[in-house]
């Protein structure tokens, strides 16, 4: 048996679907916002140093708590990266690698800014 | 690659410590081969870490034990089928068939099916309350059992027997018995006179032990009530855990016709190999050179050899040293070389200390120059160093007893230390890492954590028995490098906090991107930033919520409440002195009532409230601040309370009035940022009803004036505060406090709170007295001027913050629904309150 009937091999690519979230003044600079989409929480965060934009799940893993988006960013080294409120544990804003040690990874989504607004690809 | 395409086809049998840590080994290793990876596991969960079992009744959950979750299966392409054991490999074909019927094509197999438990024949052992101590499933029926279980026995004095006996320990049995047939506990490891310290030590701590003791028969009807032995003694249980060895799983080996030795276990060679070459087996089922290897290093030494070899490295597998350590229920018990060599083949050298439960043997060679093993019992403090010594044959200093004893009578140290060993010593024996592997990051690398290390080596993240050692190697490497060792904030700075606080002060810079741009690289972290963000509300006391430094405060500061289980908030409105009228109360109730939030008294004499939601923090602060509340900056490192007695207002004893001078100095103090959390207290005579020399500052009446005590501490470390002025006048005392503080604020590192401060501080507490009551330094002045700028500077933030509405409006869980409370937000009832949920662990 598959473990949880999930087909663990197939990764379906999605079809590219690019869904607007909020606009830019919504999330602050250098910071993260949250923002609802289908009922799925998203953080999206506003590295204006960087002069990038970042998506990723809103769920801090190890915990299981809807915190990320409210998380420090920064970098270590080149990698971009979210620190979680709770306990600290810090994750690639562009791979989802948990950098803190940890076997964790975070889902993360293309970003686009059109017109003053925010659109992540789900 | 033998499939005639680009893909290696790997089907591991068994998901257990080794058959996960192969898996992790080959992706690693696979670097310009793709991998299809099947693995089958018997039981329902994902590899979990059997090593610390017993840990899972001291209260771990499964959780906490899983090797990885079920993602990392996922994510790494590997099609994980559980409770799903192979029943057949059809070697011509090259397949197995899984209980469930799946048919998988293999290029290579690898058989890590492990070991069970064995269960000598004894009459009996089929009934009711006798267990195997092997899987979470195991644990959880004795769990059950033991509910209704008063005296629990475990067969077995071995290391797997003692573990064993340290869960019925956990599980709280009125008595805990160990039998063991042969005359000493763990007879593969210690020998008798270790073996009599370690069982005095166990009895003390509540295990009885029977040596020599041969069990004959389990008694009772259908359930076990009694254990009869050989010699006719009787012990009454009703709960037995068998933990007599174990049995390698060759069962499929052997179906399918691979040779197995003849008391069990699937043959390999020094690559591992079975008999037939497709075939690997690795961990406890393997049997190399006529031995099995029941601990889990020599399991994963095997499953790197065969990653290796399968990604067209080649490695063989030599006969593996079988030293250990490790805590039985507290009690450290080591083994390391020859452990029972004994003269004439050596010279012996034993130290004993029965009061103190302290064993320790070495045996070194007849020419005085090598060590060949020993033992250690009580403490193994020098295992690794001996470990060392014997693997990589150090010639032994003059006077040997000092590797057990420690230099002594001024002699000179017992050996160069771990900077001493070879490149090739090894270090970490869980990830195979070197000194050299280790030094080379260190030097050459700059690597200078040691989370650093462990991360680009591994070392450490096994069972992290090396983890001083390899501190004390990356410290001596950088030693020998001329590194002189500075607390740096982080990368992005290359500065102390004081040399930080003193560089912001004097270009008077207000912002962290400021501060970034002109002293940092970089874009900044979770480290540096509220660091530099607490320099600059100690300089300026600005808002700290203003636009660009919001972003840089720490979870709590970020929204001015103090994040909870589940990401809701408490609110703690100020109540300085612990002084409070009616009306007041009755508003923080009401409050309360109205957004559902669960209320305590906080230590710090206030009232604490939880469960607040994100967006409820700002219409919470509108009504407490209506009727008169402030900030009581619980979130901040910043003064939290003042403690107070009621002093000589209504104390018959009371000296002084200390409630009013707690209340002045609260309100003097309210809202100052510093490098951590500070408090005080006030007592109004010596009975110090209020706790003061627990406090950052303590102030306490005599019958002259006051008592000044400074940097105490309650918390992990509790720490008396030290008197640095007697007798003096409110305004000296206050005087006094304006220069500690600030001093403290100046110079202190991140994340430090006074008590440490000063422990860490040259010349301690008559240093810090010159320096804040004579003016030793001539900054007394400076201080004190600086102290009233941030005085004077105060505003309560939470009234700034619901005024201002760019502020307030950050404030909402969703940006794009602000209306929008966080969903998965949920409670649980508590004796006529909530809580929060429990979170995942």
């Amino acid at each position: 048996m598959l473990f949880g009937g999930r087909e663990i091999m197939t990764v379906e690519t999605a079809t590219e679907t690019w869904v607007m979230a909020c606009s830019v003044t919504q999330i602050p600079e250098n910071g993260g916002g949250c923002v609802l989409i289908n009922d799925e929480q998203i953080a999206i965060f506003n590295f204006t140093r960087r002069g990038e934009w970042y998506a990723t799940q809103n769920l801090c893993p190890h915990r299981q708590q809807m915190v990320l988006a409210r998380g420090m960013i920064g970098s270590a080294g080149d990698e971009p990266k979210v620190a979680c409120p709770f306990h600290k544990k810090t994750f690639s804003l562009e791979s989802g690698q948990c950098l803190s040690g940890d076997a964790y990874e975070i889902k993360t989504y293309p970003v686009k800014i059109e017109d003053g607004m925010v659109f992540v690809s789900i | 690659m033998t499939n005639g395409t680009n893909v290696l086809r790997v089907v591991v049998v068994g998901n257990g410590m080794v058959g996960y840590k192969f898996c992790e080994k080959l992706i690693a290793k696979a670097k310009d081969i793709t991998l299809d990876i099947t693995v089958f596991g018997e039981e329902p969960r994902p590899a979990y870490d059997r090593v610390h079992l017993s840990e899972y009744f001291a209260g771990k959950t499964a959780d906490d034990l899983t090797m990885a979750p079920l993602d990392w299966y996922f994510d790494n392409g590997i099609k994980l089928h559980l409770s799903d054991p192979i029943t057949n490999i059809d070697r011509e074909a090259k397949t197995v068939s899984s209980h469930h019927g799946l048919i998988v094509s293999y290029d290579y197999l690898v058989l890590a099916t492990g070991s069970a438990a064995f269960v000598p024949p004894i009459p009996g052992v089929e009934k009711d309350g006798v267990f195997v101590y092997r899987t979470i499933e195991d644990l959880g029926m004795m769990q059950a059992h033991a509910k209704k279980a008063r005296k629990g026995a475990v067969i077995g004095g071995g290391l797997l027997g003692l573990e064993a006996a340290k869960a019925l320990l956990d599980l709280g049995l009125e008595e805990t018995h160990v039998i063991e047939f042969a005359p000493r506990l763990m007879p593969r490891q210690i020998d008798q006179a270790g073996s009599d310290i370690l069982k005095a030590k166990l009895e003390s701590l509540g295990l009885q032990i029977h040596l020599n003791k041969n069990t004959q028969e389990i008694a009772g009807d259908g359930i076990i009530t009694a254990m009869n032995f050989a010699d006719g003694s009787k012990l009454e249980v009703d709960m037995l855990v068998i933990s007599a060895g174990i049995k390698p799983r060759d069962e499929v080996a052997r179906l399918s016709g691979l040779e197995v030795g003849s008391r069990g276990g699937i043959v390999v060679n020094d690559k591992l190999q079975t008999s037939d070459p497709h075939i690997f087996a690795i961990g406890e089922c393997a049997l190399h050179d006529h031995m099995i290897y029941g601990l889990v290093a020599p399991g994963y030494e095997m499953a790197d050899i065969v990653a290796t070899n399968l990604c067209n490295g080649a490695k063989e597998f030599k006969a593996y040293d079988m030293s250990t350590k490790l805590k039985l229920i507290g009690v450290d018990v080591a083994s390391f070389g020859n452990a029972f060599i004994s003269e004439p083949d050596c010279q012996t050298i034993v130290y004993e200390n029965k009061s103190k439960g302290i064993y320790k043997r070495i045996n070194i060679s007849n020419d005085n120059q090598l060590l060949l093993g020993g033992i250690l019992v009580g403490d193994a403090e020098q295992y690794n160093m001996l470990l060392q010594t014997v693997n990589n044959k150090l010639v032994l200093p003059k006077d040997p007893e000092n590797l057990i004893l420690g230099a002594r009578g001024g002699e000179e140290d017992s050996g160069a230390g771990v900077m001493g060993l070879p490149d090739d010593a090894l270090i970490c024996s869980c990830e195979a890492v070197t000194k050299g592997q280790i030094c080379h990051e260190v030097a050459e690398n700059e690597v200078h954590s040691v989370d650093g290390l462990k991360k680009c080596t591994k070392a450490g993240t096994g069972c992290g028995g090396c983890v001083p050692m390899v501190k004390d190697l990356m410290l001596g490497t950088m030693k020998e490098q001329g590194i002189y060792v500075r607390n740096i904030i982080c990368e992005h700075f290359d500065y102390t906090r004081q040399e930080l606080f003193d560089l912001v002060k004097i270009n008077e810079i207000k912002s962290y991107e400021g501060v970034l741009d002109k002293f940092g690289k970089g874009d900044g972290c979770e480290v540096c930033k509220p660091a530099v963000a607490s320099i600059l509300a100690s300089l300026w006391n600005d808002m700290i919520l203003a636009k660009g430094n919001d972003i840089a405060q720490d979870s709590n500061d970020r929204f001015l409440a103090n994040i909870q289980k589940g990401g809701t908030y408490s609110v703690v409105p100020r109540i300085p002195g612990g002084e409070i009228t009616p009306e007041k109360l009755i508003v923080i109730g009401t409050v309360a009532k109205k957004y559902n939030l669960y209320t305590k008294i906080t230590g710090g004499q206030r009232i604490d409230l939880f469960g607040a939601h994100l967006n409820d923090l700002p219409v919470i602060w509108e009504e407490l601040i209506a009727a008169g509340f402030e900030s009581g900056h619980a979130y901040g490192k910043a003064l939290r309370t003042v403690k107070s007695c009621v002093g000589s207002t209504w104390c018959r004893f009371g000296l002084h009035d200390s409630v009013t001078f707690a209340v002045e100095v609260e309100n003097r103090y309210k809202g100052i940022r510093a490098p951590h959390k500070f408090k005080g207290g006030v007592s109004g005579c010596v009975r110090e009803c209020a706790e003061a020399q627990a406090k950052d500052f303590g102030i306490i009446a005599t019958e002259k004036g006051w008592n000044l005590y400074v940097c105490g501490n309650g918390g992990a470390k509790p720490q008396h505060a030290q008197l640095i002025a007697i007798d003096i006048s409110k305004e000296d005392c206050v005087k006094y406090l304006d220069r500690f503080l600030m001093f403290y604020i100046k110079t202190a590192e991140p994340l430090t709170r006074t008590a440490t401060w000063l422990n860490k501080m040259d010349g301690g507490i008559a240093y810090l007295k010159d320096v804040v009551v004579n003016d030793s330094l001539g900054i007394a002045e400076e201080l004190e001027t600086e102290m009233a700028g941030l005085i004077n500077n105060y505003k309560c933030e939470w009234k700034e913050a619901i005024e201002n509405e760019s502020i307030r409006k950050r404030f909402s869980h969703f940006v794009n629904a602000p209306e929008v409370k966080d969903p998965s937000v949920a409670f649980t009832p508590l004796r006529d309150q909530k809580r929060a949920l429990e979170w995942v662990k």
